[in-house]
């Protein structure tokens, strides 16, 4: 009896599975058009599960080797279960694989069921809690079934009681592990999430690479939408990149601004897209909500609005502007999902079509716009910090080794301690530098961030034409936030540059033995990782280079490197200013407190700000720049210096 | 809203620091008020150059056109716009109080009015109601003090700080709107084509003397009313004492010599 009920179930299964693939499918193009390498990206798609994303599951061992089992365990189970039950094939040892595969997959399922005891807030309930039971059932029905097949059960055993007992159990695991995946069941994740990684809007993350730049809209065509405003204006790639979410949760734990009670989730934004993809409400959203707004209000669907301004629909405005666009959350997405670019692309919408921009935004943009400054000062002043330093002019020299691109920190008191003190080491190691002076406008990153991307291209051209001017080898800059414009999104409007943040450089500049340093007297040093440095262009070593040179050992915080917390300042989050329950710098300050370090270096003038923000009594904050320039030493006598680095410096000269 | 025909004047402003062309941010606040009142019915106008990308500033505020009288920048835009308000019909027009580039002499407003013969309110801060051809608005005075008055249609009203904040200007909306250009007439500008102009001077002000002692004084004196102290309250007076009252003091302060 089971021998002609197997496979009807199966193949009905796998059937309406198919079916409910092409629904699926037909969901995701209602997105914009994307360019994709169809087939290339399909093949590339195992190398990228089994590597890419695995080294990302990897960081929880937990997880990831509870995964290998269920996974490998149900993919093998799943083949040889067609293969020996729905074709009947009966053979020996093709029941022996299935069993193992079976035994695999129900050991991966028992340390699944095992943390769903007891899960952490980051993870979803709901059918989430279910899926074990669906896999352990799976296993074991396909188990047993499977005993005659290998021979140690005669067949027909049990009689029709056994067989219609496992009827109902593959029945169940078939509808959740077939059906599920392409009909909306937590299993949607393997199925999407396949394709998501063979046609990521970002395949140059794959295969160790890096890709952070957010990407241009085009602005010369009056059709084209000015970023998101439904469901639907999100490219087809990007709708199919929100399905392959699993739910975990990871980026929940590691958001700031979730963190600090404001109202954001990333992983509740994504189901949310999710749900405007499909169309309902959010109602059975089984996750933690966004902090301060309950489940079940918020609805949208394809063609509708996602943002309604004045009134509710699938996500409120002020959870877009919530983000600091640190990418924590991309960072530790095991699925690779591309949050911050979702984000931004609603911000485009609500500035670039609404004029939405909340609390100061208008005026920075408009500030941006007027005087190439967001903060609205003169742009004469630009260089009044240096007023006493004699800096050598781009426009004068019109050719240099290291261009250092100042950034709009020369308005602002405390970052001209950082600018100068990085002068006095270039200095200190001769190099043949220059700044643009009054030449040089705000590198756009703020207005980008905050949706703004007209003026950003205004502002990026207007740059890119000014520096096309020159020649310089590298640009150098002690802001992390110009340092990823440059280098990043200079490119897809013309402008490619060799960028190297002030740190980088100035590690090149010890390891070649220009600078002559003493060693750091004081306490104890931590240091703060900033997101636009560390995750998105994945410089972590020579800050840390840097401090060690200086006789710095770094007492490193729990949270650092690429899981470095956000100082809050990024995104144009402290312009928008969205209300929480506490402020993500005070967060990080109890960070930098529980190292016991009386001093934290930072390598961005939007860290300094942030952190210098919290009341005392805190530990000092210093650019990495001021420790350098404390210690420089006079150069020694040349006898005692080595004698390549002599000739270097009178070429220089 | 009220189905009033309601008029916006704008004109091309001046960053306060980099001198770059924009939307005036009192003319902003006009077009803003007037949206509020009027929504997509606002009618703007401009007397300039049609090609002058700063206006697409205004369009920004979700504007679908802003009519343009073509007119060169030395020709006299009062006696264009008169006959413009006059043949649109308007009930209300609003302007800013001050334009930021040009002569920038505030007296447009005053001169329009006189031109036009209409009422005019300066310092509009809002429009609360309008019945039966008469509207109650709120006047600003300064130390945020409102005087409220009751005008009868048509009216024009200068806007200056106290108005509602400008909203942002969007890009979208800036690049779709339509500035559409008008033919008209160019009347020359006589004073300005014989004058010579000279950059103002900023207006002296009263050096105060602070005899406050304590925190709390200088408190008072910061917040209190404006007092002259001096000054008289001239009631039921006849034009012609009204006006010989006014004229004395303006003796004895030294304005008129």
């Amino acid at each position: 009896m089971l021998n002609t009920l197997l496979p009807i179930l199966l193949f009905a299964a796998l059937a309406l599975a198919v079916i409910g693939a092409g629904k699926r499918f037909l969901m995701w193009r209602r997105g914009r058009p994307a360019q994709v390498d169809w087939i290339g990206g399909l093949l590339a798609m195992p190398r990228r599960y089994l590597v890419d994303l695995h080294h990302v599951v990897e960081r929880d061992k937990y997880m990831s080797r509870t995964h290998v089992a269920t996974a490998g365990g149900f993919v093998l189970a799943a083949l040889l279960a067609i293969v020996v039950h729905g074709f009947g094939l009966h053979n020996r040892i093709l029941g022996f694989a299935l069993l193992a595969a079976c035994v695999l997959m129900f050991g991966g399922a028992l340390f699944v069921a095992k943390r769903r005891r007891n899960p952490p807030a980051r993870l979803s309930k709901g059918p989430w809690n279910r899926l074990p039971k669906s896999l352990l059932m799976f296993a074991a029905s396909f188990f047993i079934a499977t005993l005659p097949v290998a021979g140690i059960l005669p067949q027909g055993f049990g009689g029709w009681l056994l067989a219609a007992v496992l009827a109902v159990g593959v029945a169940w695991g078939v509808s959740e592990l077939f059906l599920g995946m392409t009909w909306g069941g937590p299993m949607k994740h393997a199925f999407a999430g396949a394709l998501h990684l063979a046609w990521h809007r970002r395949a140059e993350r794959f295969g160790g690479g890096r890709s952070t730049g957010l990407k241009a809209l085009d602005l010369d065509d009056p059709k084209a939408p000015l970023g998101v405003e439904k469901p639907s204006d999100f490219t087809w790639n990007q709708l199919l990149g929100f399905d392959a979410c699993v739910q975990c949760g990871k980026c929940e734990a590691a958001c700031p601004a979730f963190a600090a009670g404001q109202p954001l989730n990333p992983k509740k934004l994504i189901q949310d897209m999710v749900v405007g993809l499909a169309g309902g409400s959010d109602a059975k959203f089984a996750g933690s909500p966004y902090p301060g707004k309950p489940i079940g209000e918020h609805s949208g669907g394809p063609h509708l609005p996602i943002v309604d301004l004045n009134g509710k629909a699938l996500v409120d405005a002020e959870t877009l502007w919530s983000c600091t666009t640190c990418r924590a959350c991309v960072e530790e997405c095991p699925m690779m999902i591309e949050h911050v670019d979702a984000i931004v692309d609603m911000r485009r919408h609500l500035t670039l079509e609404k004029g939405a921009t909340p609390n100061k935004g208008a005026e920075v943009l408009d500030n941006l716009i007027a005087t190439d400054n967001p903060g609205g000062f003169a742009p004469g002043g630009r260089l009044n910090w240096a007023a006493d330093l004699n800096l050598p002019l781009l426009s004068e020299k019109k050719s240099v080794d290291v261009l250092f691109w100042v950034g709009d920190g020369a308005f602002d008191m405390r970052n001209q301690r950082t600018l100068r003190a990085f002068v006095k080491v270039l200095k200190a190691a001769n190099v043949d530098f220059a700044v643009l002076g009054l030449e040089e406008r705000d590198s756009g990153d703020v207005a980008r961030r905050l949706g703004d991307e007209a003026t950003f291209q205004q502002l990026a051209k207007r740059n890119i034409a000014t520096l096309a001017q020159y020649r310089f080898n590298k640009i150098v800059s002690c802001d992390p936030h110009s340092f990823h414009v440059l280098k990043n999104e200079y490119g897809e409007l013309g402008g490619h540059y060799q960028v190297l943040h002030h740190s980088t450089y100035m590690d090149e500049l010890i390891g070649s033995q220009k600078l002559h340093l003493g060693k750091h007297k004081g306490g104890s040093v931590t240091y703060h990782d900033p997101c636009y440095l560390g995750r998105y262009n994945g410089e972590y070593e020579a800050p840390r280079a840097v401090l060690k040179a200086i006789g710095i050992e770094v007492k490193e915080m729990e949270r650092s490197g690429f899981r470095s917390r956000c100082c809050g300042g990024g995104g144009g989050a402290p312009i928008t200013d969205i209300p929480g329950k506490q402020r993500i710098p005070d967060m990080r300050m109890l960070d930098i407190k529980q190292t016991g370090a009386e001093l934290v270096a930072v390598g961005c003038p939007q860290c300094t700000a942030m952190l210098e923000g919290v009341v005392a009594p805190r530990p000092e904050i210093k650019d990495i720049a001021e420790l350098v320039a404390e210690v420089l030493l006079e150069a020694p006598a040349p006898a005692k210096k080595p004698a390549p680095a002599k000739r270097e410096m009178a070429e220089v000269q | 809203m009220t189905d009033l025909n309601i008029i916006a004047l704008v004109s091309v402003g001046a960053h306060p620091t980099s001198g770059r062309a924009r939307r005036a941010e009192q003319d902003a606040r006009a077009v803003e008020l007037g949206l509020r009142l009027a929504g997509d019915k606002l009618q703007v106008l401009h007397a300039g150059d049609p090609q002058e990308e700063a206006l697409r500033a205004y369009l920004g505020m979700g504007l679908a056109q802003l009519s343009v009288l073509d007119q060169p920048k030395q020709a006299d835009a009062l006696p264009l716009l008169t006959s413009y308000l006059q043949d649109a019909g308007a009930q209300l027009v609003l302007t800013g109080s001050q334009a930021e580039t040009g002569e920038g002499s505030g007296m447009l407003p005053f001169l329009l009015a006189e031109r036009l013969g209409w009422p005019l309110v300066v310092g509009l801060a809002e429009v609360e109601k309008v019945e039966n051809g008469v509207a109650q608005v709120l006047q600003a005075l300064p130390r945020g003090q409102r005087r409220r008055l009751k005008v009868r249609l048509p009216f024009l009203a200068s806007v200056d700080n106290a108005a509602p904040t400008a909203r942002q200007s969007a890009f979208g909306p800036a690049r779709r709107g339509q500035l559409q250009a008008h033919e008209v007439n160019i009347v020359e500008d006589s004073l300005l084509a014989e004058a010579q102009l000279q950059p103002a001077r900023p207006r002296p002000k009263r050096l105060k003397v602070i005899k406050a002692k304590t925190g709390a004084e200088r408190m008072k004196a910061a917040t209190a009313k404006a007092s002259g102290g001096g000054g008289q309250v001239l009631k039921d007076l006849s034009p012609q004492a009204g006006a010989e009252a006014i004229f004395k003091l303006l003796i004895e302060e030294g304005v008129l010599r």
